[in-house]
């Protein structure tokens, strides 16, 4: 049987907490988290504005840039494939692609789960599709970060789609309507109170686990590369070296797959979200 | 309280200088907002509207190929189906004209031969009644020609000296002369 000894784990946080400043093993942290530089080390590094606005401080960080650049990429992208259809139906090259994406959205992820109606949801879902997209493959790249591997990133999308969820819900089934069918049908009357405690807890664990699964996801595989490259240099032999390259490239293979697998999940999730929320009935 | 203590620690160890991957920033909220929200605008009046009406625009267009086709298709096939139906009647008009025309032909041609045979019973009872007449003439010539002849006779009889045997040997000669000719 396994006896709780508080000394033990205390010794351990403090002897991690004391190592953690004298050796700086937070170069991991360093590549994952948000920094107020933009750092291509052999080149040099970009300082951002710090700004403060009502003693808020609302400074651009690496983040922020990096969210812009996916903006920026978006919007350049999107637009000139919006162009190329107005000059013919048939699409080819960049448009080719983007289409099958769009078609993707539309006809597996939006139609699918909302059913009737899905059209006014679809810009809203097309955008947090690709936004998350870029942005997991933003990361990828040399000198990239990876906003959606921020928490305050995530949870800001997963609110938002709360937000058009609950919009979307009350839209279709009215205020009061909505929030009576949040309760399912034929249950004993002094139930009602708890079910709908219950369901009402079920709509913010619902968003809450979008934006976990998001951040989880898009930091692991960095800290999992980061840490194998780390092998090298706190075991100090070349002998490790192959073993820790071969499997930090396997798992920058699975993360484009999971950089994809995520953007399409947190759609997918969020469209069916809303599919609930506009059909109450089942 | 120990067990707190440490939950607080290990929550907190993290967040040192640096700060620690779970630490919220609500500048970066407040720009992942007004970013998201910007983006969605642009996109939506850039791309997704356009986009998406030109991909309904075209599969649209694409349903009504189809259709437009399939009713094509089937136009034809009616027409074809006609065209046939024509064609028998046709045909069977024709074998009824031929029909007709060989039953007329027939009937024209047994007609024909009534005719003819009536003509020809008609012309072989002319020519017999012609015989007739014509034999009936020559008797009646032949008769002429006999009383003539017996008159002739008579007459030289009666000129002639008339004795027994030279009357018999007379009447014998005439008589003679009579079945000759």
């Amino acid at each position: 049987m396994w006896i709780y000894n508080p000394n033990t784990v205390t010794d351990t946080v403090k002897t991690a907490v004391e190592t953690d400043s004298k050796q700086d093993t937070g170069w991991i942290m360093h590549h994952v988290l948000d920094a107020r530089e933009l750092d291509f080390t052999p080149f040099g590094v970009i300082h951002l504005p710090e700004i403060h606005l009502f003693g808020m401080d609302i400074s651009i960080t690496k983040h922020v840039v990096f969210m812009w650049i996916a903006m920026a990429i978006l919007i350049f992208t999107f637009s000139r494939v919006a162009r190329a259809y107005r000059k013919s139906l048939v699409p080819k090259g960049v448009t080719n692609f983007a289409e099958l994406l769009i078609v993707f959205v539309r006809d597996e992820i939006a139609r699918p789960t909302i059913g009737k109606g899905f059209e006014k949801f679809l810009p809203y879902l097309l955008t947090i599709f690709f936004f998350i997209l870029t942005c997991n493959f933003l990361g990828l790249i040399p000198f990239g970060s990876t906003a959606t591997g921020n928490i305050s990133v995530t949870a800001t999308l997963a609110t938002i789609s709360f937000v058009v969820i609950q919009i979307g819900g009350i839209w279709k089934n009215g205020f009061f309507g909505y929030f009576r069918g949040l309760l399912p049908h034929g249950i004993p009357f002094w139930l009602i109170p708890i079910m709908f405690v219950v369901e009402l807890l079920g709509l913010f664990t619902k968003p809450f686990a979008l934006a976990i699964r998001l951040f989880a996801n898009m930091t692991a595989g960095h800290i999992v590369i980061l840490a194998l490259i780390g092998l090298i240099f706190i075991l100090r032999t070349y002998v490790v070296v192959p073993v820790s390259i071969s499997f930090a490239l396997f798992i920058f293979l699975l993360e484009i797959l999971v950089a994809l697998i995520q953007a399409y999940i947190f759609t997918m999730l969020s469209s069916l979200f809303i599919g609930m929320a506009v059909h109450q009935e089942h | 309280m120990n067990i707190a203590a440490n939950l607080l620690l290990l929550a907190f160890s993290g967040s040192g200088k640096t700060g620690g991957p779970l630490d919220v920033n609500p500048g970066l909220i407040l720009w992942t907002v007004v970013t998201f929200i910007f983006l969605l605008l642009i996109l939506k009046k850039v791309a997704w509207k356009p986009i998406l009406n030109s991909l309904s625009e075209r599969e649209s267009f694409i349903k009504d190929s189809l259709d437009k086709a399939e009713t094509a298709r089937k136009e034809t096939e009616k027409l074809i189906a006609e065209n046939k139906f024509n064609l028998s009647k046709a045909e069977d008009e024709a074998q009824k004209i031929i029909e007709q025309s060989r039953e007329l032909a027939e009937k024209l041609k047994v007609n024909i031969l009534e005719e003819s045979k009536l003509q020809s019973k008609k012309m072989i009872e002319d020519a017999k009644s012609e015989i007739e007449r014509k034999n009936q003439e020559a008797f009646n010539k032949l008769k002429d020609h006999v009383a003539d002849i017996a008159i002739k006779a008579a007459e030289k009889i009666l000129r002639e000296d008339l004795d027994e045997q030279k009357q018999i040997k007379l009447v014998n000669k005439y008589l003679n002369e009579l079945s000759k000719n």
